[in-house]
């Protein structure tokens, strides 16, 4: 192997979600801090097992959406009453019952866009380059195999003893995921 | 005759059709999904379907062309009937798109697990409907070229659009609904995008999905942000999806325009969007199961459940007919009730009977069980309602229009040859853009169904 | 200023009331110029000519070539007008129309030149003329002569480019006001389609060389002493022309002069012989008259006069409380004409009864054995002679013009018995001279029959098309050895002629005539001849003893005589009457003509049987006898009454349809407000036949067929080519008016016809609001009594505040005749485009202001409903009371179409009007479907000809030409509001009122529309707003609209109410 690559870390796969699910779960147990689960769908309770539990797209979108509606009824208050004031119809210049179609739809639009650019963002995507890819079987990963990758900069990481540890997690397999820079 | 049935999620659910055939593994899904776009060869069908609907696409050019050097003049439109065929088609195309929001949003939240195999392309066939409707406003308009006025930006004039106006909120809604329903299908996608990475065989193909996968690697991580993120866009969409119709209503029923001015507009428009909604997944989904073999994904239960959906949406706009009546003639409005008379015996009346039969008469076959579930019946009747719904909007766009309040500017409706080839024309483009899709993308949810299978193993071991 | 070139290059030579002798001699200069370069073009040949269009410039030398090549395909080119551009665009351009307009681009840059060459080194004014600024318009009062009937009018000139016609309110027969004619009369001016040259054999013709032919052909004659020698003129009521001819005729003592009108009866002048012995003039003074019995006359809208007669009519119908009066006017009429429509009573009769009928009421007054009369008619009479006689010396008794002699005999004696003369009438020496009509052109006929006539003379008009069929005219011209026509175009009978004279439009020549009382006015041009065209005077001139005369000179000398029995001289008073459109003095004055007549002499008649048909001949309201027909706008003009454009019909009675089954059929395209599909019949009629649409005319007498003149030209030009149906066809001398034994037979095709307004009943709504002046004395609030307007406090919104000005109209229907002069108006004034019959019946026509015309008391005995449609009998249909209502913008104050447009196209003013924004609008459409009244119009097509360089001269410069997909609607003429708000602001004062005067308010001769500042109490606005009878249409809206409407009143007879 290159001389130049380093270790990302340890890749056990499994069969069934539920050997994946006990398997992060031990991990967990161990003391394993840097621990990574791939699966080819969302497995209940797995992202909890490996210790991830908060995630700030809620937030986002609230953010997204009350941005959105101010702008939109800001908008229509500023065109029709301020900067450019015009008797149509004799309706009021604030004929803020009319504004209210608009500002919902930009208060929608505001929070979707930002649900989705902030899922991407803090899924780092679009991320050209993973290690995890440089591993052949990995590709089944979106289809039927289950994937837990200790990291190599876990503090408690040991090549030898990590991958010990998934063998007896009863990982059919246990592969090294090489980082090539 | 049709047994009462429980709730879809109850325990024994297992009386009704399932929502997958058994027998499938995780592998076996994926491979029969991504094989209709990665593996399967271009069959006759499609390429003779694709070229067709492709020659289609070109009389709408040249229609839209020809609108653009000779003007809206060479359609039927005139004073008083100042909207025609455009607007009718622009109105029938936006509610079409309605179903696949709804499915895949509304049934999402419902936790309804049969969506799951139809969402996908219930949601890129309400994007193609979106992209018809919104080419007839644009091109309407007597001066195409001219209408980024309606949209807000900081002009010389400093002069801004005028949002007291329905067509504004029109340009708001379809756009927003538009983006939002591209964004939704598009994170839905992801994890199949990257599927089909992973088992593209051919370069392109590799480099095609692993720029769209954008490097999506199934961690749990993303998933879980993926989940939240996508449970928020459905939680979005369903208010989206109603408003959007909505606000079309409002085109008409913020008019004085009798048989326009009406309160009822609102809920029976979103009604009858979901109902031709409905009948057009089915008009896609019954060629396309047969086509791709998908009678496995697709089962009896999903047609059985939207043909319910479709009895129920149906009621409602039978209702919303009758209350348009009703309220005429108990306002005693004197124009309300005139028009209404005119819509019985005026010059357009077989168009609303035929409109009655089409809605209203047809649709109460689904009460019986065995229409459910002949495919062929089911397929028909998807055609008749997609009629009817057209014939609906025909009635109120036009007939309101050629009956108002002078009867000295009463004036009728034809239209040219050019209203029926641009119709004709986005018919075209809509199912050519589905021809592209399937063979382009996994027309069903393939990680979803995983999830799927996954439940009815479950299910199993209990 | 021939020392200034730049004065000579510039082509459009404003002739003010500066334009003196030095003018005059200025013509000179030009004709030689002219010559000099006909003769030049002349030497040009073919190979030359394409080079030159080549370069574009070819213009006249081209034009030139063609036609002497006479290619049939040029002639389709010379004849593009545009309302073609409009009527084929969305039918798929085949390669033949598409050759056609690349053709008449070419053709029009042909034409581009305007006859006149060096065009390109026009130069701005280097010293401006005086009383010119540029950019304001100037007014030239000038006269329209129009057989014997002459409207002074004032006309608008911009840059010394006529663009507007307006009343002269100094005239006699204008007050002021004018008629559809008159003001569509200037588009003819600028007619593209207008005969441009002289030509010989279809060759082109210098003047000069003109001359020389006529000053042979004059020696021959002179041999002869004239003999040979005729001169065919329409009626003038010239005095220069007069004396010219006069003149003439002593210089050829055998020569003669011959008179022929196509649509002007003798009834008038046989009925003065019969009742005095000698012809006279009869003037009217409607003013004065309380009771007024009209047997067949549509004085209000038609005839000499008729506009100041439409004036002093409406002026006794001006209402200001329940308490005030007004006149009444009864209608024997065989078929609904604008002042019967707007009667008090019309009784519908068979043309030939109304002779009966004025014998029966000769008879119950007294004259005469009187005649025995059937149904209604015979309760009228009583009931009608009786109201007569109550007012004694405050009635009149107004016969038809297409009535027969006897019938104004009678008339004569009914107003000298009711002592009417000298009081509602007077009597002055004919003003039109009475050298003959039909016996004229009999005679003529008979002389050319006999080859005895050598050298005929056509001043104008249009033989060959409307001479009475049987004289068979165009073989006898045949015969003539040398024909001359002078004519604006090259029509039917130009094609007979050996020589054809482009005739000189009344706004380019010199000239005068006389109002119905006999004023003359000296017509002035206001802008030198677009073409190589003369005038009559000139004409005459040729073969007088002053070849070449101009008619300037003509006019000076003959005023120079005449004015010595003037109050002024004409050196000290000629200015004057250029200025004021009138020469004071001239007034005709009463004579007494003495009553010789014995209404028992006249020969017993009998009527015909009820069940016989009668056909009756009309002029169109629109283009007279025909010599409108190539004018787009009265082509486009809805007829007042039937509402069709494009075409004539035989209009029949509904009881007729009926009986034939003829049925009407809407068209779905257009529709009610387009396009309705008729049978075609064929009428066979003094062994001739014709075929024409029929349309069924509710109020028509039942077994009455009218077939309007003036269509089926063969040679009117583009617009008027190939129109209708021709009715001199079947229009013999032995029954010009009136024939009977006539067969109409159903062809079994149908024929598309474009009508504006086919639902004619109201549907119960709160739109046109009449009522009787008993009931209105009763309860003078009637018009709100279904009046749902919702108060304005009611609104939820704070209403905007209109401080200042707040521009405001009121209609008064009780006046409202439905004439149409507002509707052309408008046209004229807007720059509003003609869109062709296709486009009509498609629902698009573009008028700003229209004319709704409503029947009431129409629901039928049966089913108390009826559909709205006139082809579906029912009994009230034969009679119905008819009302006119003219529907420009409503300017909402809450405009319905304001809310909904989506850029803000269309706004409201601080002044209250909703203005549209062109420039703005993208043409969604949404106000037009969003406005209640329907009155907002949509470019659906580039319908504005933007090619004709003719077209551009006229248009109105301070009004935007609007291009496709914009909407567009009546502004309140916002262009003369802020002319006038300028003047008032630089005088640092406010806007007067009656200082801004709309197009249609100042054309209209019943002063029923009122434009004004609602604002101010004492406008005559705010006065008329403040009325009772002042109600908005649909105000159930609440659209608060601020041009409001009077209700209308009629004054019917409460004895033949009851009846």
């Amino acid at each position: 192997m290159e001389h130049h690559s380093h270790l990302h870390g340890v890749m056990g796969e499994f069969e069934t979600p539920e050997q994946l699910l006990a398997a992060a779960r031990k991990a967990r147990e161990a003391g394993y801090k840097h621990v990574d689960a791939y699966t080819p769908f969302p497995i209940e309770g797995l992202a909890h097992a490996i210790g991830f539990r908060w995630t700030a797209v809620p937030l986002i979108t609230l953010i997204g959406g009350i941005g959105g509606g101010l702008t939109g009824f800001g908008l229509q208050y500023w065109c029709s009453a301020i900067t450019y004031p015009l008797n149509i119809a004799g309706r009021p210049l604030n004929s803020w019952p009319a504004f209210i179609p608009v500002t919902f739809e930009l208060t929608v639009l505001g929070a979707s866009i930002f649900a989705v650019v902030g899922m991407l963002a803090l899924n780092k995507l679009p991320q050209p380059y993973h290690p995890i890819f440089n591993v052949e079987r990995f590709a089944s990963a979106s289809t039927d195999r289950f994937f837990l990758v200790i990291e190599a900069r876990d503090p408690k990481f040991d090549l030898a003893e990590s991958s010990r540890f998934l063998q007896e997690a009863s990982a059919r397999h246990v592969s090294e995921v090489k980082d090539e820079e | 005759m049709s047994v009462t049935q429980p709730p879809l999620n109850s325990p024994d659910i297992r009386r009704l059709d399932p929502v997958l055939e058994p027998g499938h593994t995780y592998a076996s899904v994926t491979d029969k999904i991504a094989a209709v776009v990665l593996t399967r060869p271009l069959g006759i069908g499609w390429l003779a379907g694709f070229t067709l609907t492709f020659t289609i696409v070109m009389v709408l050019f040249i229609s839209i062309a020809w609108l653009v050097i000779k003007g809206v003049g060479i359609w039927g439109i005139n004073i008083p009937i100042g909207w025609g065929f455009a607007i009718v088609n622009f109105v029938w195309w936006i509610g079409i798109g309605h179903a696949g929001t709804l499915i895949s949003a509304i049934l999402f939240l419902l936790n309804q697990k049969w969506r799951t195999s139809i969402n996908r392309f219930a949601e890129a066939m309400t994007l193609f409907a979106v992209a018809c409707a919104g080419l007839f406003p644009l091109i309407h308009t007597g001066r195409p070229w001219m209408a980024y006025y309606m949209f807000p930006y900081p002009s010389t004039m400093g002069i801004w659009p005028q949002f007291r106006s329905p067509l504004i909120w029109d340009v708001f809604a379809v756009s927003t609904y538009g983006t939002v329903s591209l964004l939704f299908w598009f994170v839905g996608l992801l994890p199949d995008l990257a599927t089909l990475r992973d088992r593209a065989k051919s370069r392109y193909q590799q480099v095609i999905y692993g720029i769209l996968s954008m490097g999506w690697r199934n961690s749990a991580r993303h998933w879980h942000r993926y989940q939240s993120a996508y449970l928020l866009l459905a939680g979005l969409a369903t208010p989206l999806v109603l408003s959007v119709h909505t606000v079309v209503s409002f085109d008409f029923a913020v008019a004085i325009v009798p048989g326009w001015h009406t309160t009822i507009f609102p809920p029976y428009f979103v009604a009858g969007a979901i109902y031709s909604g409905f009948a057009m997944v089915l008009t896609l989904a019954i060629p396309l199961r047969k086509a791709y073999g998908l009678e496995d994904f697709i089962t009896m239960r999903h047609l059985d459940n939207m043909a319910k959906v479709m009895l129920a949406t149906g009621l409602i706009v039978a209702y919303g007919y009758f209350i348009e009546f009703f309220m005429a003639f108990y306002s005693g409005n004197k124009f309300d009730v005139f028009l209404a008379e005119q819509r019985l015996h005026g010059p357009y009346s077989h168009f609303y009977y035929a409109l009655i039969l089409c809605n209203i008469l047809t649709p109460q076959l689904l009460w019986f069980e065995k229409v459910r579930r002949n495919v062929l019946a089911l397929f028909l009747m998807s055609l008749v309602i997609n009629t009817g719904m057209w014939l609906e909007r025909f009635v109120i766009v036009v007939i309101s229009l050629t009956r108002d309040f002078m009867p000295s500017a009463w004036g009728r409706y034809s239209p040219t040859f050019w209203d029926y080839s641009t119709f004709i024309g986005t018919l075209g483009l809509f199912v050519m853009l589905i021809f592209l899709f399937v063979r382009g993308l996994p027309a069903i949810a393939i990680a979803e169904m995983r999830e799927l299978v996954h439940e009815s193993h479950e299910k199993g071991q209990k | 200023m021939n020392d200034q070139p730049n004065e000579n290059k510039l082509r459009i030579l404003p002739v003010s009331q500066a334009g003196d002798a030095a003018q005059g001699h200025d013509h000179h200069e030009h004709d030689d110029h002219e010559e000099a370069q006909v003769e030049r073009e002349h030497r040009l040949d073919l190979a030359a000519v394409r080079e030159k269009l080549r370069e574009k410039s070819g213009k006249q030398y081209w034009r030139t070539l063609e036609e002497l090549a006479d290619d049939p395909h040029f002639e389709d080119l010379l004849h593009r007008e545009f309302p073609r551009h409009a009527s084929e665009w969305d039918d798929a351009v085949d390669r033949r129309d598409f050759l056609k307009l690349m053709g008449a681009s070419l053709a029009l840059a042909g034409m581009a030149g305007c006859g006149r060459p060096d065009i390109d080194h026009i130069v701005p004014y280097v010293k401006q003329p005086d009383g010119l600024i540029l950019g304001r318009p100037n007014f030239y009062a000038t006269a329209m002569p129009f057989g014997a009937a002459t409207v002074g009018v004032l006309v608008e000139s911009h840059e010394g480019r006529p663009t507007k016609i307006e009343g002269n309110p100094d005239h006699p027969s204008s007050l002021g006001a004018t008629s559809a004619l008159v003001q569509a009369s200037i588009l003819n001016l600028y007619d593209p389609d207008r005969s441009q040259t002289v030509q010989q054999a279809g060759e082109i013709r210098s003047w000069s060389a003109f001359l020389d032919a006529a000053h042979d052909l004059a020696t021959n004659v002179k041999a002869t002493n004239g003999a040979g020698f005729g001169i065919l003129s329409g009626a003038t009521t010239s005095p220069t022309l007069t004396a010219q001819i006069q003149n003439l005729l002593k210089l050829y003592p055998e020569a003669k002069w011959y008179q022929w009108e196509p649509a002007a009866g003798d009834g008038a002048r046989e009925g003065a012989m019969l009742a005095f012995g000698r012809n006279v003039n009869t003037v009217y003074e409607v003013s004065k008259a309380n009771v007024i019995v009209s047997l067949d006359s549509d004085f209000l809208a038609s005839g000499p006069g008729h506009i100041a007669y439409a004036k002093q009519f409406s002026r006794r119908r001006r209402l200001n409380g329940p308490s005030d009066t007004m006149n009444r006017l009864y209608v024997v009429e065989p078929t609904p004409s604008v002042t019967g429509s707007s009667a008090d009573h019309r009784l519908p009769l068979r043309s030939s009864d109304v002779e009966l009928f004025a014998r029966a009421l000769a008879g119950k007054l007294g004259i005469g054995s009187g005649a025995t009369l059937s149904g209604e008619a015979a309760n009228w009479v009583d009931i009608v002679a009786k109201d007569l006689q109550n007012e004694r010396g405050a009635s009149l008794v107004v016969a038809g013009e297409y009535q027969p002699a006897a019938v104004h005999a009678l008339a004569h004696a009914i107003n000298a018995a009711l002592g009417n003369v000298g009081k509602t009438l007077y009597y002055t020496e004919p003003i039109a001279g009475d050298a003959g009509n039909l016996d004229a052109i009999r005679n003529l006929c008979v002389e050319m029959d006999h080859g005895k006539v050598d050298l005929l003379l056509i001043l104008g008009g249009n033989p060959v098309y409307n001479a009475p069929h049987d004289f068979d005219f165009v073989n006898k011209l045949k015969r003539v050895s040398t024909a001359i026509h002078l004519s604006p175009y090259f029509d039917e009978t130009s094609a007979y002629c050996q020589w054809h004279v482009a005739e000189s439009h009344f706004l380019e020549t010199w000239s005068d005539a006389r109002a119905h009382d006999g004023t003359a006015s000296i017509v002035q041009p206001l802008i030198s001849p677009l073409y190589y065209t003369r005038s009559a005077h000139d004409l005459i001139a040729a073969f007088s003893d002053k070849p070449g005369m101009p008619a300037y000179d003509a006019v000076r000398a003959y005023w120079t005589d005449a004015s010595s029995h003037l109050p002024s001289s004409i050196d000290v008073g000629w200015r004057k009457w250029l200025n004021d459109g009138v020469i004071p003095g001239t007034k005709a004055a009463p004579i007494n003509a003495e009553l010789k007549f014995n209404a028992s002499s006249l020969p017993a008649v009998q009527s015909a049987p009820a069940d016989q048909i009668e056909f009756i001949f009309r002029p169109d309201p629109n283009v007279y006898d025909g010599r409108f027909a190539n004018n787009g706008w009265l082509q486009e003009l809805p007829r007042p009454v039937t509402k069709l454009t494009w075409d004539n019909a035989a209009l029949i009675s509904p009881k007729l349809a009926q009986q034939r089954d003829f049925a009407h059929k809407v068209q779905s395209r257009g529709g009610e407000h387009g396009q309705v599909r008729v049978p075609l019949v064929d009428i066979e009629l003094n062994q001739s036949k014709v075929t024409a649409a029929v349309w069924t005319l509710p109020g028509q007498a039942e077994n009455t067929v009218v077939l309007p003149l003036g269509y089926g030209r063969m040679r009117a030009g583009y617009t008027g080519t190939d129109k209708g149906f021709n009715a001199y066809v079947v229009r013999t001398s032995n029954a010009l008016w009136a024939a009977t034994g006539g067969k109409m037979t159903a062809t079994g095709d149908s024929y598309p016809l474009a009508c504006t307004q086919y639902h004619f009943n109201m549907e119960g709504r709160q739109i046109l609001s009449n009522a009787t002046l008993s009931e209105y004395q009763k309860n003078p609030n009637f018009a709100h009594e279904h009046d749902e307007t919702p108060p304005k406090e009611d609104s939820l919104y704070k209403a905007f505040a209109y401080p200042g000005y707040a521009w405001g109209m009121a209609i008064d229907l009780t006046k409202c005749n439905g004439c149409n002069a507002c509707v052309v108006a408008c046209q004229s004034e807007n720059n509003i485009p003609v869109v062709g019959k296709d486009q009509v019946m498609r629902g698009r026509e573009m008028h700003w202001i229209r004319i709704d015309r409503y029947y009431t008391h129409t629901e039928s005995a049966t089913s108390g409903k009826t559909t709205g449609d006139p082809s579906e009998y029912n009994p009230t249909l034969d009679n119905p009371p008819t009302f006119f209502q003219p529907v420009p913008c409503q300017q909402c104050e809450n405009a319905p179409c304001e809310q909904v447009c989506p850029v803000g196209a269309t706004v409201h003013s601080a002044e209250g009007l909703n203005d549209m924004v062109y420039n703005r609008c993208i043409g969604t459409r949404y106000c037009s479907n969003n406005c209640p009244y329907k009155v907002r119009r949509f470019n659906f097509l580039r319908f504005q000809d933007w090619d004709t360089p003719q077209l551009k001269l006229m248009r109105n410069p301070e009004v935007t030409v609007r291009s496709r997909g914009v909407m567009e609607k009546c502004t309140y003429c916002v262009q003369r509001i802020n002319n006038v708000r300028i003047d008032a602001e630089k005088q640092n004062r406010t806007i007067r009122d009656g200082e801004i005067v709309t197009a249609c308010e100042s054309a209209c001769p019943s002063e029923a529309i009122v434009f004004g500042n609602a604002n101010d109490p004492n406008s005559q606005v705010a006065k008329l707003k403040a009325q009772q009878r002042n109600y908005s249409i649909l105000g159930e809206l609440n659209s608060r609209p601020r041009t409001t409407y009077l209700a209308a009143v009629r004054n019917p007879n409460p004895e033949l109410e009851k009846a």
